[in-house]
């Protein structure tokens, strides 16, 4: 049994020992945004934001995140469309769709230490982030906007 | 995944009896970033995970005018990184943690884990070869010893721990006036990419001189190479055009790399020379700084 807290919600639920923290959100707690692509730490499909920080949840254990707090694509946020998805849909930063809760939540990430990042600074702090259709400019671009209208800023 | 266990140790001697009761497939877990991945694609026997994360040990991060900076072997690389005194006082561990894989390993991975994983082309470890860092290891039954971090890794993905042992802390001695260090690596990215060569160099400049110099290449040999030829060209003399090229063709004469997809032994041998005068021009600035390694 691992006591954490799942999106804000203190949650019990039961894991493997040997279950990766990708694993346990989307079979044992039926969290699926985060996605499983290469489940060896280089494409970031499946990054979640684990107590403040960015992590890739296939490079982390279930059982380590005992007393810890969990945050996926389903709790940035919690009523509605968060700005960036928001932007990332009028758009259209993603084609097929498969990178972009990681996206989503690593931009979060970001966004929530710098509020008026530079491009060089989006695309460095997403290169652990791969995208095989959109060629990335959208989704840069898609973060930028997305700054600017939570800073309150003319786009 | 392989059906392994997973256990959480309190403290130091609990993690050193729980490895070696776990026997040969016990494997520490701190950022898990190689090792979570290695265990599922069965690249290593992993039978108990013993996580070290929660001593307070393996998470220090603190410095001392006398005695240094302690990087407990846990510490996340954005922590180093992040922290004031590690941007003023080792700008070349800055250079290194920060470009480790990408942000979300950066959130996880950390010194210990990249030394031990004793990867040949592991970006911190020529960094902490020039800065003379030496790692505390403890052991079963209280045991404790200290290690150079030159003389750690012995091969590819192998080193110098025994059975129970594990890396607790990284000791960095402190900056010397006058000195200054820098790390770099080439890539054919941008980012997000395994060296195909690095290295680091540390300078002591005295009266116009170099009083004392250590230089490390990495990914051109089993193991990264503290390049005792190469300092010994530089001491005693002016960093000069004629000095450098010295120290860059004494990198190139002991690199021993191999053909890989990553990048050739005649390209590998060409970047150690390259590397090496370029942290080395780099280091010799920020030591006519301010004394900043």
């Amino acid at each position: 049994m691992i006591r954490a807290t799942i999106n804000g919600e203190d949650t019990e639920f039961l894991a493997d020992e040997r279950d990766s923290l990708l694993e346990a959100l989307r079979e044992r707690l039926g969290l699926t945004g985060a996605k499983e692509g290469c489940n060896n730490g280089n494409c970031g499909a499946c990054a979640v934001i684990l107590d403040g920080r960015l992590v890739n949840s296939c490079c982390v254990m279930a059982a380590e995140v005992e007393g810890a707090a969990v945050m996926t694509v389903e709790g940035i946020a919690p009523d509605g469309l968060h700005p960036l998805q928001q932007v990332f849909l009028e758009d259209a930063a993603l084609q097929c769709g498969i990178c972009t809760p990681g996206f989503l939540v690593a931009a979060k990430a970001l966004l929530d230490r710098n509020t008026n990042p530079t491009e060089h600074e989006v695309r460095f702090w997403l290169a652990g982030n791969l995208c095989r259709c959109t060629g990335y400019d959208k989704i840069v671009t898609a973060v930028l906007r997305a700054a600017a209208t939570m800073r309150g800023a003319p786009v | 995944m392989q059906n392994l266990k997973y256990a959480r140790a309190r403290d130091i001697d609990e993690a050193a009896r729980l490895l070696a009761e776990g026997g040969p497939t016990a494997r520490v877990l701190a950022g898990g970033t190689d090792v979570i991945v290695q265990a599922r694609e069965r690249k290593r026997p992993v039978g108990l995970f013993v996580d070290i994360k929660k001593i307070a040990a393996v998470q220090e991060l603190r410095y001392d005018a006398a005695a240094g900076l302690t990087v407990g072997a846990a510490t996340p690389c954005y922590r180093i990184y992040e922290d004031d005194v590690v941007r003023r006082l080792y700008p070349a561990l800055v250079e290194a943690t920060s470009v480790v894989g990408g942000t979300a390993i950066q959130g996880r991975a950390s010194l210990g884990g990249n030394l031990c994983n004793s990867s040949p082309a592991a970006d911190t470890v020529p960094a902490m070869i020039a800065l003379d860092a030496a790692v505390t290891i403890a052991g079963p039954g209280g045991g404790r010893r200290t290690v150079a971090v030159a003389a750690f890794c012995t091969g590819p993905g192998q080193n110098v721990l025994a059975q129970g042992e594990f890396v607790v802390s990284i000791l960095f001695p402190p900056p010397a006036a006058g000195s200054g260090a820098a790390w770099e690596r080439f890539i054919p990215r941008n980012e997000m990419d395994i060296a195909v060569a690095n290295a680091a160099s540390c300078l002591r400049i005295e009266g116009g001189r170099v009083s004392a110099a250590r230089i490390a290449i990495g990914a051109v040999a089993p193991t990264a190479l503290l390049l005792e030829d190469a300092a010994a060209a530089l001491v005693g003399k002016p960093l000069s055009d004629e000095t450098v090229a010295a120290a860059a063709a004494a990198a190139k004469a002991a690199a021993r790399p191999i053909d890989d997809m990553r990048g050739s032994i005649k390209q590998r041998r060409h970047l150690a020379g390259v590397l090496v005068e370029r942290t080395l021009r780099r280091a010799a600035a920020r030591a006519e700084e301010g004394g900043r390694p």
